[in-house]
């Protein structure tokens, strides 16, 4: 593959994944207000509820909102990716997908160029709901947004590369409600999100504070929590690299020829 | 390495589970001639298609692209061929200029290039009125143009076409024909052209007739006619081909 045959066909994957966005007008409007209604909602209402001790990286006291922004801005970068899961199960209803798959590129560099293109958005939707929190007076440092930026973009990958595995074995648009209900709600309750994960084990919920420990939604979280400080969590850091290689080699793999998960979405001979 | 055939396929088998949808197929084409892929729905006509673009593999045989083993050397195989699927592959919400342009960049035209191509393709084709038109906005007829265009776009030595007339009225689908046949002796290109309405492959250099995964006849339009006893038309010697098959299938059972 050359060079410029490889940043051509990754310009256009891109502005295609950027184009789409950008006329479904509703789309960022929709990613912006389900987290601002977490915030502005849920926080304002568990505020006095949710008693955060000082756990690192907080040197003092924090406000609930605070605690939980990191968590929200993690909940943009999730469905983002699971969105990405959609559009892949979109184009393969639409046949799109066999015009990709039928291109003289790696199997895996048009994977990894569509991966890369919903990181782009996945930065542009995180970023807008920062704008939300500062607007709203949520106290992150400004420096926050630059020393947070690779976390952001290897949650965002390994996310997205989430996604794209799921993409292997969603057949269905319809079946993405599936998804809501197993992957996403499960990721973003059982992880640190909304509450320590201290508090799990407080609470005698054993089994619930173990899975969480093994999530690798919950890694991001304090991963981007970290970076958000200046700091680097190493075990989270390894943990989502690890998950990210991971999903990404098992989705190179679900779309190999051999498997032909393309070619599931018609059965005709 | 193969000889420099289009097209070389020896002993090609898939199975899906217990269904064997092609069995130890082989076939070669080479640059200019326009083949017809003749068989009833169900005879293995869209697996092939799927094998020779690499969607999947074959579970034996070769198949080899301008000299290309298609799954030893995949992309040098892929930038040879053009293909128009049975399923609309265009992205409805794009225009004319940005579906053909994507194609394009994936195959590695630089964006001048691809200007380039982009309108003088439309030209020969009479479409340049388009070009700025949302694909949603097209017909039928026009929008498998739009897609045999984007087939051509990268200079491709093999075109494959899968059921490419699907949904079109007799005249778009006569003009589509005579379009490709026209493409095939002007720019040495070979075509397998894949469906089951015989009167699109009158012309052909060859037709080969598949039925449930195997090879029943291989030869020009009026050496099968020769060939077959008592029958008037292309169609009744297609059809005398099925139906012995039929019968030899019930013989073996």
């Amino acid at each position: 593959m050359k060079t410029m045959h490889a940043i051509n066909a990754f310009s256009a994957l891109s502005a295609r994944e950027i184009g789409k966005f950008m006329r479904q007008k509703g789309r960022l409007f929709s990613a912006l207000v389900r987290p601002a209604l977490w915030l502005l909602v849920f926080a304002a209402g568990f505020q006095n509820v949710f008693g955060v001790a000082v756990i690192p990286p907080y040197e003092s006291y924090i406000e609930y909102e605070v605690y939980i922004t990191p968590g929200l801005l993690c909940m943009v970068i999730l469905f983002n990716g699971m969105q990405s899961s959609l559009s892949m199960v979109y184009d393969r209803e639409m046949g799109l997908m066999r015009l990709l798959l039928t291109a003289p590129l790696p199997r895996w560099y048009i994977l990894f160029s569509k991966l890369m293109a919903g990181t782009l958005l996945s930065l542009l939707q995180v970023y807008s709901f920062m704008i939300i929190c500062w607007l709203f007076e949520v106290d992150i440092p400004l420096y926050g947004a630059l020393t947070a930026l690779p976390a952001f973009i290897l949650a965002a990958l390994m996310l997205g590369a989430l996604g794209l595995l799921l993409s292997v074995s969603v057949k269905q648009l319809e079946n993405f409600a599936g998804m809501m209900n197993f992957v996403i709600f499960p990721m973003f309750f059982i992880s640190p999100a909304l509450y320590p994960l201290w508090k799990l084990e407080e609470a005698g919920a054993e089994l619930v504070f173990q899975v969480a420990q093994y999530n690798p939604f919950s890694h991001a979280v304090e991963l981007v929590r970290f970076a958000l400080y200046g700091q680097l969590n190493l075990l989270s850091l390894g943990v989502v690299s690890g998950a990210f290689i991971l999903f990404f080699s098992l989705a190179v793999w679900g779309y190999d020829p051999q498997k032909g998960v393309v070619g599931r979405s018609k059965a005709g001979r | 390495m193969q000889s420099e055939a289009a097209l070389a396929l020896t002993s090609v088998s898939k199975t899906y589970g217990t269904v064997n949808a092609l069995n130890e197929i082989s076939l070669t084409i080479q640059s200019s001639q326009f083949v017809g892929l003749l068989g009833q729905n169900g005879a293995g006509k869209t697996t092939l298609f799927q094998l020779l673009t690499g969607l999947f593999n074959s579970d034996s045989g070769e198949i080899w692209v301008c000299g290309h083993d298609i799954r030893r050397d995949p992309i040098a195989a892929l930038s040879s061929i053009g293909v128009v699927f049975q399923q609309s592959t265009l992205d409805l919400d794009l225009t004319v200029q940005g579906n053909l342009k994507f194609h394009c960049l994936l195959h590695g035209l630089s964006r001048s290039e691809a200007e380039q191509r982009i309108a003088s393709e439309l030209e020969r084709f009479d479409m340049q009125g388009v070009r700025h038109q949302p694909v949603r906005s097209l017909s039928g007829g026009n929008r498998r143009k739009v897609e045999l265009i984007r087939s051509l776009l990268h200079r491709p030595r093999l075109l494959l076409m899968d059921e490419a007339t699907v949904g079109l009225d007799p005249e778009s689908r006569k003009s589509l024909v005579n379009h490709v046949i026209s493409l095939c002796k002007e720019r040495d290109l070979a075509v397998l052209w894949s469906t089951h309405i015989v009167e699109e492959i009158q012309q052909a250099d060859r037709v080969v007739v598949l039925d449930k995964g195997q090879i029943l006849a291989d030869s020009s339009p009026d050496r099968l006619l020769a060939e077959e006893d008592s029958v008037a038309s292309l169609s009744d010697a297609f059809l005398h081909l099925i139906n012995l098959n039929k019968t030899v299938g019930v013989v073996h059972e």
